[in-house]
C-alpha cells in the first residue's frame, strides 16, 4: 500500500500522478536535499538518519564510487581518487582554481574546464558533482516512494553562465529534471518566511564552505526582489581551515607535507576549527606519516587573530551590495546568517557589529538553502494553489552588452536587471552597402570590450545593401529564468535574422567576475575618457571614409587649390586620429567640417541638379 | 458510523497543522479516478463546510463530505513508517479490491 502525504485543500493528486519535487543544495563541503511533505518543508535524512552528505566522492580501482561520509573516510588514504570540494572546479579552468599546489590531485588542464585523473580515468567536475545529486535523488525517491518530478537546485549567486550551464548538466546526468537554478541566499530568504516578515530590506551573508554571497533583498507587498548582489567565489569556511592548517604546519616545524599528511592536517583543522566555536581553547595532536608528532593547543583567541583578515574581506563585498543598492547599514532590516561557517562566533560578532544589530541565526545555518528550495520546488512543480504562489525576482551579477565600433562595450542589460528579462536596442550599419555584421556578446562592467569578458560572436548575413546608416538592426538580448542568455539580431525591414544561445566556453572564472566588477568601478574614470577617445576615432574615421568616397565620385568638383586645402584638412584629421588626444581630434573634425562645408554644399546642389534633370516642374511632389 | 484516526496519525496531522500555521482540520474523502476504481483524499481543511460530516478524535476535527461516507465508513487513519518512506495508510473496512500499489480501490 502506497503511503499518503497530506495535500493542500484542493489539491489531492490523482493516484500515481503525485508531483514529487525537491530542493537540491549542492554545496562545496556538502549537500543536502529537502522537499514540503504534508505541509511542511524538511531535509530528507539517509539511512543512518543524516542530513548532510558530505561531497565528496572516492573512485575506487574496481568500477565502484562512493559517494559522502564514507568517500570522506578514505580522504587521508586515497587523497587523489577521493575528489572533495568539486565545486571549486565546476566551469573554471586550472589557472582559475585556488590553492592548487596544496590540493592531491592529478589535474588535467583541459580547454575550458579543469579535469581531474583518478583510478577510473579522467573525470569532469560535472561527472564528479553528478555522482553526489544522483545519490541525493536515490535519497529522495527512497523517502518519497516515487520518481522525482523535478528539482529546483541552488547555485551561489556569483555563478556565471558557464558555471550554471555546467551545475544544470551534472543534473540532467544524475537524471534529475531541474525546475530552476535558485541563488542560494534567495533560497535562504524563502526558508526564513520573509515573504511573511514586514517590508523592507534584508539582507543575507552566506559563508559556506568555498564561496561568500551577499544579498540585498527588498520586500515589498509579499514579493521580493533581489536588488543587489556581490559576493566573493573563492573564499568560505575551506579558507579558515587553511589558515588553522598553516598555522599548524609553522607552529609544528613541518614543511612540505605528503599529499596524504596534507589531507589529514587539512582535516584536523577543519575539525578543531568547528570545536572553536564552542570551546576556548582545543589541543592537536597527530602523528604524521613523516615521522613529525604535532601537539598544538590553539586556542580561539589565536584563531580569531589568524582568520582575521578573512572575516574583513567578507565586509567588503557586504559594502559594495550596499553601496549597489543605495543603501546603508541602518537601512537594512533585518540580517539573515547562512552557510556552517557562521556559527563562527567572530563571524557573528562582526557583521552584528557591521549593521548594529543582531544577526538571524535561529534555523540551521547548513539547511537553510535546501528549505527554501524545496519551497520553491513545491510551487514549480504545482503543489500548491496559484493565487499562493510568489514570485521570486533573482538579478544578473554582471552587465551584458555588445561590442560596437571602436572595441567599446555597449551594455543591453545592466547588471543587478531582475531576472527573467528581454531588452532589445536598435544598432545600423557603418559602412554604405553593408550586408553582413558581426556580433560580439560581452559581459562586465568596463567600458572597453578588451576589458570585459568575451561570451560569444555571432554573424547576421543578408542585409540588404543599403547606405551607411539606414539599415536598422534590432538585437535582443533575452535572459531566462536561469540565468541563461540567448541572443538575436533582426534587420527590421527584410526580416533577415540570426541568433545564438549563449552556452559559454567551460572554464571562465567566477573570481574573474569578482574582479571584473571591482575593476569597473576602480578604472570608472579611466573608462570614461577612453570611451570619449574610442568615440571621437570611430566618428573621425567615419568622416574620413566618406569624403574619399565623395572625392572619388565628385572631385571634379573642386578646383586644384581646394582639393589641396581638402587633402590637407583630411591628412591633418588621420595624424589625429591615430594618436591619443581626444581634444586634437575634436579640434581637426571641427576644421575638417568647415574645410568640407563648402565641397559638401556643391556636392548637395549637384545631387539635386542630377535628381530635377530631365523633370518638369509639375512632374514634382513638393 | 465512525472514521478515526490513530494516536501515531493524530500525533503527526496535529504536528503538521501546527508547522502549517492554519487549518480547522484534515479533510478526508473518495473520489473515482485511479487505477481500481476509487482514490482517497487526504488534505488540510481550512474552513467546514455547510454540508460536512465532522468527527472528533484524539481532539482533531476529522471532516467528510457527506457522499463519501457510505465507502469510508469504520475507517482508521493510520500513520506507518516503511524504510526511509514514511505517509499514512487508510485501513478501511469497507475495501474489497486494491490495485497493486494500493493507491486506489474497490468497494
Amino acid at each position: 500500500m502506497a503511503l499518503l502525504q497530506i495535500s493542500e485543500p484542493g489539491m489531492s493528486t490523482a493516484p500515481h500522478q503525485h508531483r514529487l519535487a525537491v530542493g537540491i543544495d549542492l554545496g562545496t563541503t556538502n549537500s543536502l536535499v529537502a522537499t514540503v511533505r504534508n505541509g511542511v518543508p524538511q531535509c530528507l535524512q539517509d539511512e543512518d538518519g543524516k542530513l548532510l552528505l558530505p561531497s565528496v566522492v572516492h573512485y575506487l580501482p574496481d568500477g565502484q564510487i562512493v559517494v559522502g561520509r564514507k568517500a570522506q573516510a578514505t580522504q587521508a588514504t586515497d587523497p587523489r581518487n577521493t575528489i572533495v570540494s568539486v565545486k571549486r572546479f565546476m566551469g573554471r579552468g586550472l589557472k582559475d582554481v585556488a590553492h592548487v599546489e596544496t590540493m592531491p590531485y592529478d589535474f588535467v588542464d583541459a580547454v575550458g574546464m579543469v579535469r581531474l585523473r583518478t583510478v577510473q580515468g579522467v573525470k569532469s567536475p560535472v561527472e564528479v558533482s553528478a555522482e553526489i545529486l544522483k545519490d541525493l535523488r536515490l535519497r529522495a525517491e527512497r523517502s518519497l516512494g516515487g520518481e522525482l518530478t523535478g528539482a529546483v537546485i541552488t547555485v551561489p549567486a556569483y555563478f556565471d553562465d558557464a558555471q550554471r550551464q555546467a551545475t544544470k548538466d551534472a543534473a540532467r546526468v544524475a537524471g534529475l529534471n531541474v525546475l530552476r537554478l535558485l541563488n542560494e541566499p534567495t533560497a535562504a530568504a524563502i526558508a526564513y518566511g520573509l515573504e511573511n516578515a514586514s517590508e523592507g530590506v534584508y539582507a543575507v551573508y552566506d559563508l559556506g564552505g568555498g564561496t561568500f554571497d551577499i544579498s540585498v533583498l527588498r520586500l515589498a507587498r509579499g514579493i521580493f526582489e533581489v536588488v543587489a548582489t556581490s559576493g566573493d567565489a573563492a573564499l568560505g569556511g575551506d579558507d579558515f581551515d587553511h589558515r588553522l592548517f598553516c598555522w599548524i604546519l609553522d607552529n609544528a616545524g613541518i614543511s612540505l607535507p605528503s599529499d596524504r599528511d596534507s589531507r589529514r592536517l587539512l582535516m584536523k583543522a577543519r575539525e578543531v576549527k568547528e570545536h572553536l566555536s564552542f570551546d576556548d581553547s582545543v589541543p592537536i595532536r597527530l602523528s604524521l606519516d613523516s615521522g613529525d608528532e604535532v601537539d598544538l593547543v590553539v586556542t580561539r583567541e589565536v584563531f580569531v587573530e589568524i582568520t582575521r583578515p578573512l572575516v574583513e574581506k567578507t565586509l567588503r563585498p557586504v559594502k559594495k551590495a550596499l553601496r549597489d543598492a543605495g543603501l546603508s547599514p541602518e537601512d537594512v532590516k533585518g540580517v539573515v546568517m547562512v552557510g556552517g561557517a557562521t556559527r563562527m562566533p567572530h563571524v557573528q560578532k562582526a557583521v552584528g557589529e557591521f549593521f548594529g544589530q543582531t544577526p538571524l541565526t535561529n534555523l540551521d545555518p547548513d539547511t537553510v538553502v535546501a528549505i527554501g528550495a524545496a519551497m520553491q520546488a513545491n510551487v514549480l512543480a504545482g503543489n500548491r494553489a496559484a493565487d499562493e504562489e510568489w514570485l521570486l525576482l533573482d538579478v544578473i551579477p554582471l552587465s551584458l552588452g555588445i561590442e560596437t565600433m571602436g572595441g567599446l562595450a555597449e551594455k543591453i542589460i545592466p547588471r543587478n536587471a531582475t531576472i527573467p528579462t528581454a531588452r532589445a536596442q536598435d544598432f545600423t550599419t557603418f559602412k554604405d552597402g553593408q550586408t553582413a555584421m558581426s556580433f560580439h556578446v560581452v559581459q562586465g562592467e568596463r567600458e572597453l570590450v578588451a576589458d570585459c569578458r568575451s561570451l560569444a560572436r555571432f554573424e547576421l548575413r543578408g542585409i540588404p545593401p543599403m547606405v551607411a546608416g539606414a539599415a536598422r538592426i534590432r538585437v535582443t538580448f533575452q535572459v531566462d529564468a536561469d540565468g541563461l542568455l540567448s541572443v538575436s539580431a533582426r534587420e527590421l525591414t527584410t526580416g533577415v535574422e540570426a541568433s545564438i544561445a549563449v552556452k559559454p566556453s567551460y572554464g571562465l572564472a567566477d573570481d574573474e567576475v569578482a574582479g571584473m566588477l571591482k575593476s569597473g568601478f576602480e578604472h570608472a574614470q579611466a573608462d570614461m575618457e577612453r570611451r570619449g577617445l574610442a568615440e571621437q576615432q570611430v566618428e573621425a574615421a567615419r568622416v574620413i571614409e566618406a569624403t574619399e568616397k565623395a572625392l572619388v565620385t565628385d572631385g571634379n568638383l573642386l578646383n586644384d587649390t581646394e582639393r589641396a586645402a581638402l587633402d590637407s584638412a583630411l591628412g591633418a584629421l588621420r595624424d589625429a586620429a591615430a594618436g591619443n588626444d581626444v581634444r586634437a581630434i575634436k579640434l581637426q573634425l571641427e576644421a575638417f567640417n568647415r574645410a568640407s562645408n563648402e565641397f559638401a554644399s556643391r556636392r548637395m546642389d549637384k545631387s539635386i541638379r542630377s535628381a530635377l534633370a530631365g523633370h518638369k516642374i509639375d512632374e514634382l511632389r513638393i | 458510523m465512525a472514521v478515526t484516526l490513530s494516536d501515531k496519525a493524530a500525533q503527526h496531522i496535529g504536528n503538521f497543522i501546527a508547522k502549517r500555521g492554519k487549518g480547522v482540520g484534515i479533510r478526508l474523502g473518495v473520489r473515482t479516478s485511479g487505477c481500481s476504481g476509487m482514490a482517497y483524499k487526504l488534505e488540510f481543511a481550512d474552513e467546514v463546510l455547510a454540508d460536512d460530516v465532522v468527527f472528533e478524535s484524539h481532539g482533531l476535527k476529522v471532516l467528510l463530505d457527506p457522499k463519501s461516507l457510505p465507502y469510508m465508513d469504520g475507517t482508521e487513519l493510520d500513520f506507518v513508517r516503511e524504510g526511509l518512506n514514511e505517509g499514512f495508510k487508510f485501513n478501511n473496512p469497507n475495501v474489497k479490491g486494491e490495485c497493486g500499489c494500493g493507491e486506489s480501490f474497490t468497494v
